[in-house]
């Protein structure tokens, strides 16, 4: 076995010093009747490197993949161009297989990509400070959500209808054990996002308003006047951001009175994966921070005096709090989090500029492209570089159709939202500087063919 | 030169505990050790590592953007060799087990097999979007499943929610399904038992889930005081959450006498499968009463931890629990492909009580192709060796350090894949910390120290299967010499590391003035 070191002499060995017959003999407190003799049944046997790949290879074939096809779906997880460098980077063996940095006199590394990791993300958001992860932005969500109950103690939550729903089932799941209450509504298939509806839902009672920004169907929302409106209730504002590439061009939440503002950062660094691991992201103001959830990183200086880092504030965590700790989190996504910091360092601020701008650009190009289909009309007024149209037909049925054609034409709302039948035309599409004039022709002539 | 140690190299540790000789350079490096600067220190806003193909840019389409930023984000940027230098100089700055043995107890610090990196990158897997049309990510699909039915197999349950994120999400996941099963027969129970030698996410957790926790004692052997637990079942009592292999390398032997207490009080066992890399291959968890187990992909099916993640934390669920299973999940189909049960067509197929939804999407894909290449690789047999090894490399440890080492359960008999010792004979005023920070000097990763909590000055060595005994040896080795300078009061000890990039750092200092974003 090519990953076992040990031969037989060397087990012979180990086992005079341990004093025992076998290594069978290691395992007498298992209760004889739950031991197996051999093998577990039912399964093969050890594999060669070649016939693992292989099996794998032609696993991975039957997959029609984003680079593959003209590809427009976004709806909480994003195509863009990850430079070489950054999957490079992250397979140093000093990266990829190092552990949660505990002794920090010798993970630096780690540590030092942390603190540039969470200085990135508090800019990006407009934030006092950041954490150095959640495991994606759903699970992050609902920590603000939670939190939001502890700083406030309050516990009623008001949803947008424009948040993600896997977001809002996720929040949905946890609040049906937590006893929190949560006001949550579907989107509508209108040109304005539902900032006046969330508003009038705000009372004293409540903890926190979720808003996503840009929302599901692509609209802006007006963050300002939400902030405005919860804060006079001493509720808080929570901003999704799902797209993060947005804030490129967008004002950052923070800057608008967001109190906390988490985030999915899967599409810088980290790629599409079929939906994980990806990145949470988490920002707040300073005045909360030992309300926050996950690890966070902070400058220390070392016996010597020198500059280093170390996790800090861990009386918050499960380590040392049990059934006190502000989250049960403690594996998080730390190299999920490296992959976004090379590549936003690789960008820097301009760069994340030009990358918004041609996301925008491109889907400017496909909506007005795709205006001009007979039966499709465009919903939105204002979006970023996603925006939902509404076909004259099932948009599930139309999806699937497109597919056929070699086409990955967006995510229906029929998939999004099972059951909710108005929303049934719904198509969200999406563009990124990955999409080409040609992919945008490809895509209008496959939906004139399946409209017809 | 000694056996041990062969390349002759020793650290230079003079009598004042102070690295020597002491030479100051202009840079503040030490030749192979390079000092690096924050990115913040040393990029500026108009530099970019990545061109773009932008030659029809038309800024005109910008119009009717609302919220509009006025200024590009502050942040620096670095042209590619700049990056390339700055991260591989960080790395460097880094312990991993691609260097060395790093026996962190409970965390499972083996290696990482590059072909499961190989193929988690293949783009059937990796460039697919987690909302495409089901006939177009079949291969994807495909490996959830598989990889789905070995955790099945393996354990001997009946079914498994693959969605969980990493351990702690796991057992929120366990936690919910024995809430939703209580719930479902209008049962509505509130206290959790946890024993005291718990990993902190059992209590969190449970918490998290909305219960109350009561802890359980261990007895003198370090296992769960079986007595105690079942004196405090009753009608209030919605389950239990024992690691097995306990959090001192011990297995609960008692397990199945506990399970069916649990179950004739009407409640669920919750086992945190942390440790399951100990039985793998050998034991399935399924056969001692077990209703709920997460699997750490990132331990016992090596998926790499990555510095703190991602990890992925698969629950097996017995034919009780297995009906409140979170979505989505996968079904293979008569026609042999695989269908991703959703919301949408849930209850139609069977799952309508399922609980719901725990995360965005389908889970960790890319830790499920590297852990079904990891199972592939090994297959029933290879996996029952790694138990095996893995327990025989930490009874070999247990047994090369007893006698300078005080080995509280080491009379018990043999530990399962994980040794523990205690500070119990270090000289006045010496702590585990001190042996830790020494190993640091030695070249080694520290154990994990301070945990469990019920022994004093815990230090908890897990040396994992892929250690060979010449590695082992080196490292008890360097082990049996730091016991002895702490039980001899060795004061060099206190102020280890001497030979690390940094000394010891202010933890103190940190949390009186959190700095955690970069000023300036």
């Amino acid at each position: 076995m090519r990953y076992l070191p040990l031969n037989d002499g060397d087990r012979a060995a180990m086992l005079e010093r341990v004093g025992a017959g076998s290594v069978d003999d290691l395992f007498a407190d298992v209760p004889v009747e739950a031991r197996l003799a051999g093998p577990v049944p039912g399964l093969p046997m050890h594999a060669s490197e070649m016939a693992v790949e292989r099996h794998m290879a032609r696993l991975s074939g039957e997959s029609l993949t984003a680079g593959q096809a003209p590809f427009f779906l976004g709806a909480g997880a994003y195509r863009h161009h990850v430079p070489a460098s950054v999957d490079h980077l992250i397979q140093r063996g000093e990266f990829l297989t190092a552990y949660t940095p505990y002794q920090p006199e010798i993970a630096q590394g780690t540590l030092q990509v942390l603190f540039e990791f969470q200085t990135q993300v508090a800019r990006l958001f407009g934030t006092d400070v950041a954490n150095a992860s959640l495991y994606d932005g759903s699970t992050a969500c609902w920590e603000a959500i939670t939190m939001a109950g502890r700083v406030t103690r309050r516990s009623k939550a008001v949803l947008s209808g424009g948040v993600h729903p896997h977001y809002v089932e996720t929040a949905r799941t946890m609040a049906k054990f937590t006893g929190d209450r949560l006001v949550t509504r579907l989107p509508e298939l209108v040109a304005a996002s539902d900032d006046d509806a969330v508003i009038a839902d705000i009372d004293g009672e409540t903890a926190s308003v979720v808003v996503q920004y840009p929302d599901v169907m692509g609209r802006v929302p007006d963050l300002a006047k939400i902030a405005q409106a919860a804060q006079a209730k001493g509720a808080l504002l929570i901003v999704v951001v799902t797209e993060p590439v947005a804030l490129g061009l967008l004002e950052s939440p923070g800057a608008l009175g967001a109190d906390i503002v988490v985030g999915e950062g899967q599409s810088l660094g980290v790629g599409l994966q079929f939906g994980g691991p990806y990145l949470g992201l988490f920002g707040c103001r300073e005045k909360y921070v030992r309300q926050m959830p996950g690890r966070l990183c902070g400058e220390t200086l070392d016996a010597d005096g020198k500059r280093g880092f170390v996790l800090t504030l861990s009386t918050r965590e499960q380590h040392i709090r049990r059934e006190k700790a502000t989250s049960n989190i403690c594996t998080n996504s730390g190299l999920c989090a490296l992959a976004f910091s090379i590549h936003l360092t690789l960008l820097g601020g301009k760069g994340l500029e030009k990358m918004a701008k041609l996301s925008r650009i491109r889907a400017v190009q496909t909506a007005q492209a795709l205006a001009k289909v007979p039966g499709v009309t465009i919903v939105n007024d204002s979006y970023f570089n996603e925006f939902a149209v509404v076909l004259p037909k099932d948009a599930r049925t139309v999806v699937r159709d497109l597919a056929d054609k070699g086409v990955l034409g967006g995510v229906s709302l029929g998939r999004l939202y099972p059951g909710a039948e108005a929303l049934s035309g719904g198509l969200l599409v999406t563009a990124s500087e990955c999409t080409s004039a040609d992919d945008i022709a490809a895509l209008v002539s496959a939906l004139e063919e399946v409209l017809a | 030169m000694n056996e041990i140690n062969p390349s002759g190299w020793r650290p230079s540790i003079s009598a004042s505990g102070v690295a020597a000789p002491s030479i100051e350079t202009f840079t503040d490096n030490r030749a192979l050790q390079l000092e690096e600067a924050l990115i913040f220190e040393i990029g500026n806003l108009e530099h970019c590592g990545v061109d773009f193909d932008d030659d029809d840019l038309d800024e005109t389409l910008l119009g009717g953007l609302p919220s509009r930023r006025s200024a590009p984000v502050d942040l620096p940027g670095l042209t590619e060799p700049e990056a390339v230098r700055h991260y591989t100089r960080l790395s460097r700055q880094n312990y991993a087990i691609d260097l060395g043995l790093f026996p962190l107890g409970s965390c499972t610090m083996k290696h990482n097999p590059r072909l499961d990196e190989k193929v988690a990158r293949m783009p059937g897997f990796a460039d697919v979007h987690p909302l495409q049309p089901q006939s177009t990510v079949q291969g994807a699909l495909k490996v959830m499943n598989e990889l789905a039915q070995w955790l099945i197999t393996l354990t001997g349950m009946h079914g498994v929610a693959m969605t969980p994120k990493a351990g702690a999400h796991g057992e929120l996941c366990g936690l919910l399904c024995i809430r939703a099963a209580l719930e479902a027969r209008g049962d509505a129970r509130e206290v959790i038992l946890v024993p005291e030698s718990a990993h902190g996410t059992n209590p969190a957790t449970a918490a998290f889930a909305g219960y109350r926790v009561e802890n359980i004692p261990a007895t003198a052997d370090g296992r769960v005081d079986v007595a105690a637990l079942t004196a405090r079942l009753g009608p209030d009592v919605a389950g239990v959450m024992i690691t097995n292999p306990n959090t001192c390398g011990l297995f609960e032997r008692d397990l199945k006498t506990i399970s069916d207490a649990v179950h004739a009080a009407g409640g669920f066992v919750y086992c945190d499968g942390a440790n399951f890399n100990a039985i793998v291959g050998r034991v399935r968890p399924g056969d001692l009463g077990v209703d709920a187990m997460h699997i750490n992909l990132h331990k016992t099916f090596s998926t790499p931890h990555g510095g703190g993640g991602p990890g992925s934390g698969p629950v097996v669920l017995s034919e009780a629990l297995a009906p409140f299973g979170p979505l989505p999940f996968t079904a293979r189909q008569a026609d042999g492909s695989v269908r991703l049960v959703e919301e949408e067509t849930a209850a139609e197929e069977g799952h309508a009580q399922a609980f719901g939804r725990m995360c965005a999407f389908h889970g960790q894909m890319g830790m499920y192709t590297r852990a079904l290449a990891y199972i592939l690789s090994h297959g029933a047999d290879g996996l029952r060796q790694v138990s095996g090894d893995a327990v025989l490399n930490a009874n070999y440890v247990l047994r090369s350090l007893d006698d300078v080492l005080d080995a509280p359960f080491g009379a018990a008999g043999p530990c399962m894949h994980e040794a523990l010792f205690s500070d119990d004979g270090f000289a006045e005023g010496f702590s585990t910390l001190d042996l830790a920070k020494g190993l640091i000097d030695e070249g080694f990763h520290p154990m994990t120290v301070y945990f469990p909590l019920v022994v004093h000055g815990a230090m908890l060595v897990e040396p994992t299967e892929t250690e060979s005994k010449r590695s082992l040896d080196q490292f008890i080795g360097a082990m049996r010499s730091l016991a002895e300078r702490a039980r001899a009061g060795d004061e060099a000890l206190k102020s280890a590391p001497h030979l690390a990039p940094r000394r010891r750092l202010d933890e103190t200092l940190a949390a009186r003035k959190p700095k955690l974003v970069w000023k300036g």
